[in-house]
C-alpha cells in the first residue's frame, strides 16, 4: 500500500476490463490516478481506486463514526472534575504551571475559574461526568474515556485540521480519505466517506475532509441539511422520473456506443459513474427516509425526523453504517466557550448528549459496536483559568488550551469501562499515560487493520503518512 | 570490464554456493531482459537505471542528509568512503541482520535492484550527475524534420511502433480550440478547417487562437493552480481579500505572450525593478496568495512563518521542480538541498512588508474635484439630517456640551521629539515634525518606550496624536492588517515615568474612540487603569487623525527625562503606525480635541458669531451623524482603484533576519542564515544572488539548469495530460526520469532561445504530428502510450466543461476581468455554513468566464470540486480528472446545468430546418462533429417521446465525449 502519485498507466485498467470481463458495475467510478508510477506496470488491484483492500492486519473496526466536537468542549466541565479549583477560584495559577504557553486570548496571569458542575459517577465503572453530560451515564460502561489527550495547537482551524489530518496547515489528507485509501469502500450505493455537520459553521472548512494530495476519489462527500442531501442526488423538480430514467439510458446508450468506436475504457467508467449515479438516487431517499424506524428508536436519539439536528445526524450514521459506509464525521460546533462557559455547556449538551449516547447504544443492540468505532471529542480543551474580557464584552469563559483535553470512543476494538490517563489538580498538564493526537490517529487506524507506520503515499518526493514521523498505537485503549 | 570487481562478487558468492548460483542465475537472466528492454546501449546508465534505486531504497539513510547517515557514509555522491564490496555483501545478503535495505524500512530491493546494482559495480560504479542539474543542451534534428516528431517517432521506432494516423479535422480542430482558448470552436470556425485540412490553414488557426483574448483567460487558469490563487484569505474566518488586479495581470500577461523570464521576475520581485509600473507591483502578488489566519488569538508571526515556508514550496515546486519543501524539518533526504539552503531560499523571500496597494485610478484628480463639490453640499445638509431634526433641543444640548469641552481642549501644546525609541519588535523611526512611524511586523502584545529629555516647565498633561497615512494599512493610523479594522489601533496601556516611577494619570480623554466588538467601552481612560485588556481604539474613522489627552496628578520635574511607555494589542496586533507626542503645562486638566488650534481659537474669541461653522463641525464629529459625516469624509479623499496584495522590499536598516528553525518548528528558530541557492544547482558560488530580484533573475539564466525544462514540461503536459517528466512537481532523484530527455531538453532551449516566448513553444508542440494523430485505441496496445503511439484522451478540466456548456449554449459572457462573480449552486451549498451565503451574481453575470468564478477556499465552488478543481489553499502543480457518480449528479441535476440546458435548447428551438438540422447543430456546438445516423436515431427518438430540446441539450451535456478532449 505504498502508491505514487506520478501517473497512471492505462494498460492495466484495459487489460482489465477486458481479459477480465468482469466488475464493471463494481468500478466505482475514478480515473486511474494510483498508477504505480512505473511504465508497465500491470497490477489490477489499483485500477478502481475504491475496490476493497486488505488492511495490514485483522481490523477490529469497519467503519468510523467520528462525533467531532467543533469549537473545543471543556473538559473540566464535563469529563476530568477538579475540586481544587474550586478552592483557587480568584486566584492566578502558580507561573511554573504555565511555563511559556502562549494563548489566544488571555493573559498567563488570568484567575482561576471552578468548575461549573457537580459530577456524578456512572455505570458499574463509575465514569464522572459533569452534570449536562449525565445522559451519556446510560451507556458508561461501554466507553474509553481518555483524559490525557494533548495537541499541538491552540487555534480553531488549526487544531481540527492537525486532528483529522495530522498536520495544521490545509493540504494533507484527513482520516477519512486514509481509511478509503487503505481500505477501500464497501458499498457502491452510497459515498464511503460521509460528513455532516450540525450547529454553526466549520472552523476548517473542506480542508478537514480534503483527500490532500491522494486521489480525489477519496474526499470526504458532504451530506446537507435540505432537500438534497448530496448535491444534486434529487431530479430537479421539473423534469419528471420517467425523463430522468429516459436522459440517464440515453446517455449511456451514446456513451456505449462512442466506447465501441474508441476503445477507451475511461468511457466504460463513465457509463459505471452514471449507472451508480442513478443508484444513488434511490439509495440517498431511501437512507434519509427515517418512517421505518420505530417510535421508540426516534425517542432513544431524540430525534424529529423532519427536523435536521445532531440527533438525526447520529441516528442516519447508525444507518449508513448499515449500509456500508465505511467513514463517518459529524461535526458539531459551538462549543467555543469564551464567554459564560456554563451555558455554553449546557445548551451544546442538551443538544449532543442525549444522542450520542443513543447512538452508542443503538449500534451496540443492532451488533453493530463490535466493528464500529465511535469517537467523541473536540480539537482542543478549555483553560483552568476565566477568560474576562471588557472590550469583547466576555464574562465566565475558558480560553483554548491544548495541554490537556479529553476524548471518548467506544467499540471497534476499544476497551469498554476504562478511564484513560490523568491530569493534574489544576487540570493544566497531563500527568499520567500521555496520549498525543498522533497517538490517538495511530490507534484509530490500528482498529482498521492499518499500520500508521505503513499506510503511505508517494508524493512531492517522499512518502507521507497520516502521522508524519510521529505516533504510537496505544495498546492500552485496545480491547 | 574490471575483472577485479567480478572476482570479488565470485569470492563474496563463494560463501554460500547454492544460494549465489541461483542468484547469479537471476542476476544474468534479469540483465539479459533489462538489455533487451534498453533502446540504446548495453552499458548501465547511473542516471537512467541506478539512481533511481539508490534513491528509493538507499539514500534515506545514506543521502545528503548528515543527520540520519549511519555509519557516516553516503552513496549519493562519489566519494572516497563507498566501499563496493561491502555494498555487494550486505545487499545480498540473506541475514536479516546484514541485509540493505534492512527489512525494517519496507522496502526490499528485489531481485531487479539487486541485479543493477551488480551490473553497475561491475562496469566500475561510475557517477553521473542526476540530469535535471546538467544545464539543458539541444541535440539537432535532421534537417526537414518537426523537432517533435524526430524525437518521439526514434523512440517509437525503437520499439517497433508507429505513431497513429491523424485525427480527423472535427476532432483535431475540437482539441486546439480546448487546448489553446478552452471553448470548442464555433460550426463556423470548425468548418473552415474541416474544409481545408492543411497545415498553412492549421498554422493560420494557431496564429488566431493565439491571438484571442480567450487564450489568456485558458491558459491563467492553469497558472492559477500553481499560484494558489483564491478570494478569501483561508483558515476559519475566510474572509474576502481583494487580490483579482492580480488574476488580471496573469491573463493579460499570457495574452500578450510576456517572456517567461519578465514574467518570473515581475512576480517574484516586480516592487524591485528600477521605477516599477502599477503593473510590476501587481505582479508580485504572486506570493501575496498565502492564507491569512484570522482567527482570534493566533500568534501572527507563527502564521507569517507557514505563509513563508508556503512561498518556499511553491517558489520551488512552480520554477524549480524541487521539492524544497522536504528541507524544511531536515536536511533533503534524497535530493541536495540542505536544512540551511532550504532556509537560504526563505532569506530570498523573506526581507518583505505585505502592504495593500490601490490601483492608480484614472482622473483621480477630476474626480476629487467633483467629489469635492458634492461633499461640500452635504456638509451644508448635514446638521439638517440629525436624527430629530435640526430643532430638536437634544442638538443644542450636545452641542453646547461639546463646545464646552472644545474650550477645555485649549493648552499651550508643544510637540516634543524622543532621543530614544525602543520596542518589542516594530520599527520606531522619527520622522518630519517629530513624528513619529511605526513599520514592520508586530505581535499581540507590542510596547513602545520612548524617552525624553528634560523639558523647560512643569509639564501637566500630554497629547497623543493618532495620524493617518496612507503607506499604513487602512490609511491608518494602526497598524492593525487582519480580524479587526484594518488601519484601527488598541492602545492597552499609557504610562509616563519619571526616575523610573510612573506618575499618576488623572483625567484622560479622547477626540474620538469606538470598538468594532459591540457596544463595549473603549477610552484613553481605560489605557490608565491598569489592565491591558481594556483601552482605547477608533473604529469606524480609520484613515483620520484622533487625539488623546493624559492629564498627569502631579507635574513632571522640569528639567529632567522621562519616559513614555505605550502597550498595544488585542487577540490580534493592533498598535499604532503613526504618532506625535506633545506636552503643555495647565491649570486645569485639558480634553482631547481633533480641532486644529485655529479652530479653537475661533471657539474661544466669538463663540456666538462662529457657531454655524462650529455646529457643522459638531456634526461632523457626532456620533448620531457618524455614518453620514463618514461619507462626506470619504468623498473628500482622493479616489482610488481596487485594492490588491502586493510585496514591498524593505528599507535598508530594517532587513528582517532569517533564521533557521531546527525540525523547521516555528517555535524553533536558532542560527541567522543569509540568503543562499543550495550548491548543487549553483556551482559557481561567486555568483551567489544577493536578493530578491537577484534570485529572480538567476531563476531565468542560463546557469540554471532547471526552470527551462520545468516550464517547458509543463506546457507538455498540458497538451498530453502526461509530462515528459510525469512527476511535474518533482526533478529531483524521487521523480520519474523524462521519457524523452532529448525532446525535453530540445523544448527547454528552444524556450529559452525563442527569448522564453511560450506561444512559440506552445505552437512547436501543437504543429507537431505527435499532437495531431489519432485517440483511438490501438488494437491490442502491449505498451503503455506513454511513448505516445496516439494521443491520448483526457477529461476537460472543471472550468472548461462548464465554458464548454455555456459556450454550445450560446450565453458565454466574454466580457473580461475585474471583481469575481458567483454562479448558480444548488441551494444546500450555503446549508451548513453559517458564514457564507452564495449568492448568484445578478443577470449574465453569472454567465462570465469560470476564471473569474469568486473562490471562497474553505467553501469552494461545489462543481468545480467534484470536477477536482483545487482550492487554493496550496500550490497545485497537477490535478486529478476523476470519474465519479457525483459527477454525472452534478451534469444531470445541478442548477446551473439545467438553467444551461434551457437556454441551450432555446439555441436549437432557434436553429430553422427539421429535426435533423437541428439536432445536428447542437451536436456540432458542444462536440464540433456531425453525428453519425445512429446517434441521430437515437435522439430523435428521445425527442419525440418528450418534445423538449432543453431535455436534449441536458443529455449532450453529460456525454463523455462532450466533457473530454478527444
Amino acid at each position: 500500500m505504498n502508491h505514487n502519485s506520478s501517473n497512471q498507466t492505462d494498460v492495466a485498467r484495459r487489460y482489465f476490463l477486458q481479459q477480465c470481463g468482469v466488475g464493471l458495475g463494481k468500478i466505482a467510478g475514478a480515473s486511474l490516478l494510483m498508477g504505480a508510477g512505473s511504465q508497465l506496470s500491470a497490477s489490477t488491484d489499483i485500477d478502481d481506486p475504491l475496490a476493497i483492500k486488505r488492511p495490514h492486519f485483522e481490523p477490529t473496526a469497519k467503519a468510523v463514526i467520528h462525533l467531532f466536537m467543533a469549537g473545543a468542549p471543556s473538559q473540566l466541565e464535563l469529563f476530568d472534575p477538579k475540586p481544587t479549583l474550586t478552592r483557587l477560584e480568584g486566584k492566578p495559577l502558580p507561573e511554573s504551571v504555565i511555563g511559556d504557553q502562549r494563548y489566544a486570548f488571555i493573559q498567563p496571569d488570568a484567575a482561576v475559574l471552578g468548575p461549573q458542575f457537580q459530577f456524578n459517577k456512572h455505570g458499574n465503572c463509575g465514569l464522572e461526568l459533569g452534570e449536562p453530560m449525565s445522559p451519556l451515564g446510560a451507556v458508561a460502561d461501554e466507553l474509553c474515556v481518555v483524559r490525557s489527550m494533548t495537541t499541538d495547537q491552540f487555534n480553531h482551524a488549526p487544531g481540527q485540521q492537525f486532528f483529522n489530518s495530522g498536520f495544521a496547515q490545509p493540504g494533507r489528507p484527513s482520516l477519512g480519505s486514509w481509511a478509503l485509501y487503505g481500505l477501500g469502500a464497501e458499498t457502491q450505493d452510497l459515498p464511503a466517506f460521509v460528513v455532516m455537520s450540525t450547529g454553526a459553521g466549520i472552523s476548517g472548512g473542506a480542508s478537514l475532509w480534503s483527500s490532500g494530495f491522494l486521489p480525489t476519489v477519496y474526499d470526504g462527500v458532504r451530506f446537507r441539511d435540505g432537500a438534497n442531501p448530496i448535491l444534486n442526488v434529487s431530479t430537479p423538480e421539473q423534469f419528471s422520473s420517467q425523463l430522468q430514467k429516459d436522459s440517464f439510458d440515453l446517455v449511456n446508450q451514446l456513451n456505449a456506443k462512442r466506447m465501441r468506436r474508441l476503445g477507451d475504457p475511461e468511457i466504460e467508467t463513465r457509463i459505471a459513474a452514471f449507472e451508480m449515479a442513478a443508484r444513488l438516487q434511490t439509495s440517498a431517499p431511501d437512507l434519509m427516509d427515517l418512517r421505518n424506524e420505530s417510535k421508540e428508536t426516534l425517542n432513544l436519539y431524540g430525534c424529529q425526523p423532519e427536523q435536521p439536528s445532531f440527533a438525526r445526524a447520529c441516528l442516519l450514521a447508525r444507518r449508513m453504517v448499515q449500509r456500508g459506509v465505511r467513514f463517518i464525521n459529524i461535526y458539531h460546533s459551538g462549543w467555543d466557550a469564551h464567554s459564560n462557559v456554563k451555558g455554553n455547556t449546557q445548551s451544546n449538551c442538551k443538544a449532543t448528549a442525549q444522542a450520542s449516547a443513543a447512538l452508542v447504544a443503538d449500534l451496540k443492540r443492532s451488533g453493530l459496536l463490535d466493528s464500529t468505532l465511535v469517537i467523541w471529542g473536540g480539537e482542543f480543551g478549555r483553560t483552568p483559568m476565566v477568560e474576562t474580557n471588557p472590550a469583547l464584552g466576555r464574562r465566565a469563559g475558558r480560553d483554548h488550551h491544548p495541554q490537556a483535553f479529553t476524548m471518548w470512543m467506544a467499540g471497534g476494538g476499544i476497551k469498554p469501562g476504562m478511564t484513560y490517563g490523568a491530569t493534574d489538580d489544576f487540570g493544566f498538564h497531563i500527568t499520567e499515560n500521555r496520549v498525543h493526537v498522533h497517538d490517538l490517529q495511530a490507534t484509530i487506524l490500528h482498529t482498521l487493520g492499518l499500520d500508521h507506520k505503513r499506510l503511505t503515499f508517494h508524493h512531492a518526493g517522499r512518502d507521507f503518512r497520516l502521522t508524519d514521523v510521529h505516533g504510537d498505537v496505544v495498546k492500552d485503549l485496545l480491547a | 570490464m574490471e575483472t577485479g570487481r567480478w572476482f570479488q562478487i565470485w569470492r563474496v558468492m563463494g560463501r554460500n554456493f547454492q544460494f549465489r548460483f541461483c542468484f547469479l542465475l537471476t542476476v544474468l537472466f534479469a540483465v539479459t531482459c533489462r538489455a533487451q528492454k534498453r533502446d540504446d546501449e548495453g552499458q548501465m546508465s547511473f542516471s537512467r537505471d541506478v539512481r533511481p534505486i539508490l534513491s528509493k531504497h538507499c539514500y534515506a539513510c545514506h543521502g545528503p542528509d548528515e543527520s540520519k547517515r549511519d555509519g557516516g557514509f553516503r552513496l549519493d555522491v562519489p566519494n572516497r568512503d563507498i566501499d563496493f564490496d561491502l555494498i555487494l555483501e550486505r545487499i545480498e545478503s540473506t541475514d536479516s541482520l546484514e541485509v540493505m535495505p534492512p527489512p525494517s524500512t519496507n522496502k526490499p530491493l528485489g531481485v531487479g535492484g539487486i541485479a543493477t546494482l551488480q551490473k553497475w559495480i561491475s562496469e566500475g560504479g561510475q557517477y553521473e550527475e542526476h540530469w535535471a542539474f546538467v544545464p539543458p543542451k539541444q541535440s539537432s534534428v535532421p534537417e526537414g524534420s518537426h523537432p517533435v516528431d524526430h524525437f518521439i517517432d526514434r523512440k517509437l521506432d525503437n520499439v517497433g511502433l508507429k505513431r497513429s494516423p491523424p485525427a480527423d479535422p472535427a476532432t483535431l480542430i475540437r482539441r486546439l480550440y480546448l487546448d489553446l482558448i478552452g471553448i470548442p470552436p464555433t460550426i463556423e470556425q470548425a468548418d473552415a478547417y474541416i474544409d481545408n485540412p492543411t497545415p498553412a490553414n492549421y498554422a493560420r488557426i494557431v496564429d488566431d487562437l493565439f491571438n484571442s483574448p480567450r487564450y489568456g483567460e485558458r491558459w491563467a487558469r492553469r497558472w492559477l493552480d500553481l499560484a494558489r490563487y483564491a478570494d478569501t484569505n483561508g483558515y476559519e474566518k475566510d474572509r474576502d481579500r481583494s487580490i483579482w488586479p492580480y488574476r488580471d495581470w496573469v491573463i493579460r500577461a499570457y495574452n500578450s505572450d510576456m517572456p517567461f523570464d519578465q514574467f518570473t521576475i515581475q512576480q517574484l520581485a516586480g516592487d524591485m525593478l528600477p521605477d516599477p509600473t502599477p503593473d510590476q507591483i501587481v505582479a508580485t502578488g504572486f506570493h501575496r496568495n498565502t492564507m491569512l489566519n484570522e482567527e482570534g488569538g493566533i500568534d501572527p508571526l507563527e502564521y507569517r512563518y507557514y505563509a513563508m515556508v508556503d512561498r518556499v514550496g511553491t517558489t520551488g515546486t512552480t520554477w524549480l521542480g524541487l521539492t524544497l519543501a522536504c528541507a524544511q524539518c531536515h536536511t533533503h533526504k534524497y535530493d541536495p538541498v540542505t536544512h540551511q539552503d532550504y532556509f537560504g531560499v526563505m532569506a530570498y523571500l523573506n526581507n518583505t512588508d505585505e502592504p495593500d496597494y490601490f490601483l492608480p485610478l484614472p482622473n483621480a484628480e477630476e474626480r476629487l474635484a467633483a467629489n469635492r463639490v458634492k461633499a461640500q453640499q452635504l456638509r451644508e445638509e448635514l446638521v439638517g439630517q440629525w436624527p430629530k431634526g435640526p430643532d430638536d433641543p437634544e442638538f443644542d444640548e450636545a452641542f453646547d456640551r461639546w463646545l464646552e469641552k472644545q474650550k477645555r481642549a485649549v493648552a499651550d501644546w508643544k510637540p516634543i521629539s524622543p532621543t530614544t525609541l525602543e520596542s518589542n519588535l516594530p520599527n520606531l523611526k522619527l520622522v518630519a515634525d517629530r513624528v513619529i512611524l511605526a513599520t514592520g511586523d508586530t505581535t499581540k502584545h507590542d510596547v513602545y518606550r520612548l524617552g525624553f529629555s528634560g523639558q523647560e516647565k512643569a509639564i501637566t498633561a500630554i497629547r497623543l496624536e493618532a495620524l493617518p497615512d496612507d503607506r499604513l494599512p487602512g490609511g491608518g493610523p494602526g497598524l492593525t492588517y487582519f480580524e479587526g479594522r484594518k488601519g484601527d489601533f488598541f492602545l492597552s496601556e499609557f504610562q509616563v515615568l519619571q526616575d523610573g516611577e510612573p506618575i499618576p494619570i488623572g483625567a484622560a480623554s479622547e477626540s474620538y474612540g469606538d470598538n468594532q466588538f459591540g457596544n463595549n467601552p473603549v477610552s484613553a481612560k481605560l489605557a490608565t487603569d491598569g489592565d491591558v485588556q481594556s483601552g482605547w481604539s477608533v473604529a469606524k474613522r480609520i484613515g483620520e487623525r484622533h487625539v488623546a489627552v493624559f492629564n498627569l496628578e502631579q507635574p513632571l520635574v522640569a528639567g529632567r527625562e522621562f519616559t513614555i511607555q505605550m502597550d498595544f494589542g488585542r487577540h490580534f496586533p493592533s498598535s499604532l503606525g503613526k504618532f506625535r507626542l506633545s506636552v503643555a503645562t495647565a491649570e486645569q486638566s485639558v480634553a482631547a480635541t481633533a480641532l486644529s488650534a485655529e479652530q479653537l481659537d475661533r471657539i474661544v474669541q466669538s463663540p456666538i458669531e462662529s457657531r454655524d461653522e462650529l455646529s457643522l463641525e459638531f456634526a461632523m464629529q457626532s456620533k448620531p451623524l457618524l455614518p453620514k459625516a463618514n461619507a462626506i469624509r470619504r468623498l473628500e479623499r482622493l479616489p482610488v482603484g481596487a485594492a490588491t496584495l502586493v510585496m514591498r522590499e524593505r528599507p535598508t536598516g530594517q532587513e528582517r533576519k532569517t533564521q533557521l528553525h531546527h525540525r523547521g518548528e516555528y517555535t524553533q528558530p536558532n542560527e541567522d542564515i543569509d540568503p543562499r541557492l543550495p550548491s548543487a544547482i549553483l556551482k559557481d558560488s561567486s555568483r551567489m544572488p544577493k536578493d530578491r530580484l537577484e534570485f529572480a533573475r538567476w531563476i531565468v539564466s542560463k546557469e540554471n539548469p532547471l526552470t527551462a525544462r520545468v516550464v517547458a514540461n509543463r506546457q507538455w503536459h498540458a497538451f498530453f495530460g502526461t509530462g515528459l517528466v510525469a512527476t511535474v512537481d518533482d526533478f529531483g532523484m524521487q521523480g520519474e526520469s523524462p521519457s524523452h530527455p532529448e525532446l525535453l531538453d530540445y523544448l527547454a532551449v528552444e524556450l529559452m532561445n525563442k527569448d522564453w516566448s511560450l506561444k512559440q513553444l506552445q505552437r512547436l508542440i501543437v504543429t507537431s504530428k505527435a499532437y495531431q494523430q489519432d485517440s483511438i485505441l490501438v488494437e491490442k496496445e502491449s505498451h503503455s502510450n506513454r511513448l505516445l503511439f496516439r494521443f491520448p484522451r483526457k477529461r476537460l478540466e472543471a472550468e472548461i466543461i462548464r465554458d464548454v456548456s455555456l459556450s454550445a449554449a450560446g450565453i458565454l459572457n466574454t466580457n473580461m476581468f475585474g471583481p469575481p462573480v458567483r454562479p448558480i449552486q444548488p441551494d444546500e451549498v450555503a446549508a451548513n455554513f453559517t458564514k457564507s451565503k452564495w449568492k448568484p451574481s445578478e443577470g449574465d453575470q453569472r454567465n462570465r468566464r469560470s476564471i473569474y468564478t469568486y473562490q471562497k477556499r474553505t467553501a469552494p465552488f461545489a462543481m468545480f470540486t467534484t470536477f477536482d478543481a483545487g482550492s487554493g489553499e496550496s500550490c497545485l502543480a497537477r490535478r486529478d480528472a476523476s470519474n465519479t457518480p457525483l459527477q454525472a449528479l452534478t451534469l444531470l441535476n445541478d442548477p446551473m446545468f439545467v438553467d444551461i440546458s434551457k437556454a441551450f435548447g432555446r439555441r436549437i428551438e432557434s436553429v430553422d430546418g427539421d429535426f435533423e438540422t437541428k439536432a445536428t447543430t447542437a451536436f456540432r456546438w458542444l462536440m464540433t462533429r456531425k453525428p453519425d445516423e445512429s446517434e441521430l436515431e437515437m435522439l430523435k427518438s428521445f425527442y419525440e417521446k418528450h418534445e423538449s430540446w432543453a431535455a436534449v441539450a441536458r443529455v449532450l451535456l453529460c456525454l463523455d465525449e462532450a466533457i473530454t478532449k478527444n
